[in-house]
């Protein structure tokens, strides 16, 4: 496996930056090196927000932030209005985007596959709340198959103990079973 | 977190790696101030504390200025001291900083590096610590979340080595290491117990046993002191080697003494670092090394004591050094670590060009290509000579452009 890079686009609030320790922590797990890192930005509630995942069989040494994803993961659709998230993604690269609405329908100016999947949907329904952040989890890795469904269900579990954790791995499990083959 | 501390292999953050590590050193006394990016640190450390997973005690302060203060007080009376803090936190404590080092204090400090005020910014470079170089303070250069809790273990080990009896900086980037997630070996606590020695102070305050610390002294007795702080510094110079050598025979792992130096044997360009900035290099050399370029690269852990010695062997038979400095020494024109280098390679047999890059202030990025294009530029004194001996990478705006 060469290194695979995995771009996180949220809002402010939205578990941006927990969903990249989760993922880094779920690779891991998987028998991964793993690099988790937020953008640095000025955290505001709201305000858009990146995070960064490195996956690699070989120590990551690299520490300048994604310029080229593998990966794009998008939690809110309306940031694709102001952020360019399709930025340096490589052709044979695929972004997941949190959507009601079709790939088709988004026009998005990229080679690269694009899967949607209505991630809000799915955490009011199992959740009962609209925090899509461990969906998308289990939806990159039911499309990317780069992680199991299983170590991301641990690693939100053990971040989120009791039964806010089942829950959140439930909604994992609907989203990854939506995601493999889609 | 309640109950014992982990240990093992895991992904955890770098300020808890930091933080976990610290902790199992056994300090008896941690004070400090809270301030981003350093605040997981401490968080985790209190919350150690009010667990009562580790037996330190933790004094709340109102600054920094008082943290290490408090600090002085306690390492005086023989206690092990930890504190941790960053840019104008330790700017706040820079009185205290020269007095816990003449005063001959193994205290130990992770400097969470960040940019300096104004303007106002919390992220990234090294401008704080670097500023704090003169006063006496041992300072290690971190690369990654493994070096940084090992380091911490070997901070101790240094500082409180009666040959040195100075405080020591440990520094760490800030959110580049302090808030990233990847695999760390966090120390076992009996395995830190067998490296670590128990501190025996060469003096301490005792009631029955009456010793001044940091008197009043006249100018017959005040320079012979300094000069004793900068015997002590250079006594660490082994000792840091030490630490490192008996870190790796007891863990397994080793990320240099002084210095350490990757592919530099038949390069003619020599990339120097300190920092998290050196993990990217190691990349950009491998990469410009299966493509045939003779590219090396030299990594400063100890910039103070200055590994002078080291450097010049390092880089003797490069054609260019090339310097990439996360600060600026402002009325020079370039960063210290490139002033340092030429100064110290100014009266030596060797003569190879050094030139400077001022890099990554601010928490700007540092992207490969920009390294690739640092290159091209030491591929060009190579041909022609030095155009530029320093210059600003990456400038933004148009109307600062020069």
């Amino acid at each position: 496996m060469i290194m695979k890079e995995i771009r996180i686009h949220g809002r402010g609030g939205q578990g941006s930056v927990t969903a990249a320790e989760l993922l880094a922590i779920a690779a891991f797990e998987d028998g991964l090196y793993s690099q988790a890192f937020p953008s640095f930005g000025v955290e505001r509630r709201g305000a858009p927000v990146m995070a960064f995942v490195r996956l690699s069989d070989h120590t990551i040494r690299l520490r300048s932030q994604v310029y080229d994803p593998d990966y794009v993961i998008v939690q809110d659709a309306t940031l694709i209005e102001t952020v360019d998230v399709a930025s340096g993604l490589k052709a044979d690269g695929m972004i997941i985007i949190n959507t009601e609405h079709k790939p088709e329908d988004l026009h998005l100016e990229t080679e690269a596959v694009v899967r949607t999947i209505d991630a809000t949907r799915i955490a009011l329904d199992i959740i009962g709340k609209p925090i899509m952040n461990t969906v998308m989890l289990g939806a990159f890795a039911g499309a990317s198959g780069e992680v199991t469904v299983d170590s991301i269900k641990h690693a939100v579990q053990d971040r989120f103990p009791g039964k806010v954790g089942e829950k959140n791995a439930e909604a994992v499990q609907s989203a990854y079973d939506r995601g493999v083959g889609a | 977190m309640t109950g014992e501390l982990k240990s093992g292999r895991q992904v955890v953050e770098g300020s808890y790696a930091v933080a976990h590590a610290a902790a199992m050193c056994r300090p008896d006394v941690i004070s400090a101030y809270p301030i981003t990016p350093q605040t997981h640190i401490v968080e985790d450390l209190s919350q150690f504390v009010a667990d009562g997973v580790i037996d330190s005690k933790y004094i709340n302060v109102e600054s920094e200025f008082s943290a290490l203060s408090a600090l002085v007080g306690a390492s005086a009376a023989g206690a092990r001291t930890y504190s941790a803090t960053t840019s104008q936190g330790l700017a706040l404590m820079h009185e205290v900083l020269f007095n816990a080092a003449g005063m001959r204090l193994p205290i130990v400090m992770t400097i969470v590096n960040r940019s300096m005020s104004a303007p106002i910014n919390i992220w990234n470079d090294h401008q704080d610590s670097v500023a704090q170089r003169d006063t006496g303070w041992i300072q290690i250069y971190i690369e990654d979340a493994q070096e940084l809790v090992d380091a911490t273990a070997q901070a101790f080990m240094i500082g409180e080595d009666p040959d040195v009896s100075l405080p020591v900086m440990v520094c760490m980037d800030g959110f580049i290491l302090s808030h990233v997630f990847e695999p760390v070996d966090l120390l076992d606590q009996k395995d830190v117990d067998d490296f670590l020695p128990q501190f025996l102070p060469v003096r301490a305050l005792d009631p029955d046993n009456p010793e001044s610390f940091g008197m009043f002294v006249d100018p017959a007795y005040y320079m012979d002191f300094r000069y004793l702080v900068e015997q002590a510094m250079d006594a660490s110079r082994s000792k840091i080697e030490d630490a490192a050598k008996k870190f790796e025979s007891s863990f397994g792992r080793h990320y240099g003494g002084l210095i350490d130096t990757y592919h530099t044997d038949g390069a003619e360009i020599i990339l120097v670092a300190m920092g998290s900035l050196v993990g990217t290099l190691r990349d950009v050399v491998d990469d410009l090394r299966s493509k045939g370029k003779p590219v090396g690269l030299l990594k400063i852990r100890a910039f103070r004591p200055f590994p002078i010695d080291e450097i010049k062997k390092a880089v003797a038979g490069a054609k260019v050094v090339v310097v990439l400095d996360k600060n600026i020494s402002l009325g020079t024109g370039e960063g210290a670590v490139t002033t340092e280098i030429k100064a110290g390679m100014y009266n030596g047999d060797i003569s190879v060009p050094v030139i400077g890059f001022v890099i990554g202030l601010g928490g700007r990025d540092i992207p490969v290509t920009t390294v690739q294009r640092i290159v091209e530029k030491a591929e060009d004194v190579i041909r022609n000579g030095i155009a530029a001996e320093s210059e600003f990478v990456d400038l933004n705006h148009s109307h600062v452009r020069v």
